[in-house]
């Protein structure tokens, strides 16, 4: 069984990063999108935090008997791979968009010079 | 010079050069030149990625239509400028000639006479396609990397190639669409090869005898080649799953 202080540790945790998510939400510093997987991080950690009986069949599925909050740790790291993977995704797509602006601008600059010039010299 | 009977087969089309030019002051003057001097209706279009020194300024002087991008985006991102360009403005054929001076712009006939023709979409220039076609040494590894390329993309695309990192090219209105839409990035020139054959367009590759560069250092290095490798080749693996690219409408 789940040693009870590190069941309301983790609780204590997993509902701080909630509360903090929340915030950064409500001060429009993080974008829902962004922040629906870390909500559901802090969702899942704080339930198999409270729900001890539930921490402890989940932990003999996998044979851990020893120490059932092991299985805390390993679903916190599966989530930041995925949180982390999903940043890549949202990085490639922010340089693929920051590619096609530079050249649009480069393009526009381009014929905004070339109008000058034909424009200056049929004045 | 060209054969007559090319000039005036050219004579009807609107052709583009397309340089991409990174640092290149020294030598992007003297690639204009010599584009002109093969075919003075060449339009040049020198896409300065990002340089730092006055290869803008250089190419401007010229007569070139210059396009500044903001900052440096690799010779992927420039190379999709020039097509962007050249499918906005309405060109018939592009060629790419490197800014740095490797490319022998008296060559342009080899690659431009398929395209003209009608037998390729894409036309490849090639060091390695003959024996001793000029006096262009690389470095041992960059060999065995090239043969490596070669190798794989022959095999992917089922069509002899002995260079696929060559960035010698001359496309048609078929090509410009296409590379307008969707170009590789980093290092393209590969991928781009493959790219064309999944979209069905007709490649072909000629020999030509290329130079040693005359400015500007080689934007591989050696300690960039692994990462050049494994990034290449899992793009040319990926991109045998990958959806089609739709080329824009033409207007």
């Amino acid at each position: 069984m789940t040693p009870l202080p590190v069941s309301i540790a983790a609780a204590v945790a997993a509902f701080v990063m909630l509360l903090v998510v929340f915030e950064l939400i409500r001060s429009r510093r993080l974008r829902e999108r962004y922040a629906l997987l870390w909500l559901l991080t802090g969702a899942v950690l704080l339930a198999l935090s409270l729900w001890r009986d539930g921490l402890n069949t989940i932990a003999g599925w996998f044979g851990v008997t020893s120490y059932p909050p092991a299985i805390l740790g390993a679903v916190g790291a599966l989530f930041i791979l995925v949180v982390l993977l999903h940043y890549s995704t949202v990085i490639s797509r922010l340089s693929d968009q920051n590619t096609i602006l530079a050249q649009r601008l480069a393009l526009l600059e381009q014929q905004l010079r070339e109008s000058r010039a034909t424009g200056a010299r049929g004045s | 010079m060209p054969e007559h009977s090319l000039l005036a087969e050219l004579e009807e089309l609107k052709r583009l050069a397309i340089v991409p030019a990174f640092n290149e002051e020294a030598s992007v003057g003297r690639v204009i030149d010599e584009i002109r001097a093969f075919d003075s209706g060449f339009e040049v279009a020198v896409i300065d990625d990002g340089s730092t020194d006055r290869t803008a300024g250089v190419a401007a002087d010229r007569g070139a239509h210059v396009i500044r991008l903001p900052f440096n985006l690799g010779i992927g991102g420039a190379m999709q400028t020039g097509y962007r360009y050249a499918f906005e403005q309405g060109y018939d054929v592009a060629v790419q000639v490197d800014g740095d001076g490797q490319h022998d712009p008296s060559e342009l006939s080899k690659i431009l006479k398929p395209v003209l023709g009608g037998e390729a979409d894409l036309v490849v220039g090639s060091r390695f396609a003959a024996q001793q076609t000029g006096a262009y040494r690389s470095s041992r590894t960059r060999r065995v990397g090239i043969r490596i390329f070669a190798s794989v993309v022959s095999a992917v695309v089922r069509q002899r190639l002995t260079d696929t990192t060559s960035g010698f090219r001359a496309v048609n209105r078929k090509g410009i669409a296409l590379f307008a839409a969707d170009y590789p990035h980093d290092y393209p020139e590969v991928e781009a090869t493959v790219m064309c054959v999944k979209h069905k367009l007709r490649l072909l590759e000629v020999p030509v005898g290329m130079r040693e560069r005359t400015g500007g250092r080689s934007s591989i290095t050696a300690l960039r080649s692994v990462y050049y490798m494994a990034k290449v080749l899992l793009a040319i693996f990926v991109g045998l799953f990958r959806r089609y690219a739709v080329p824009p409408e033409e207007a």
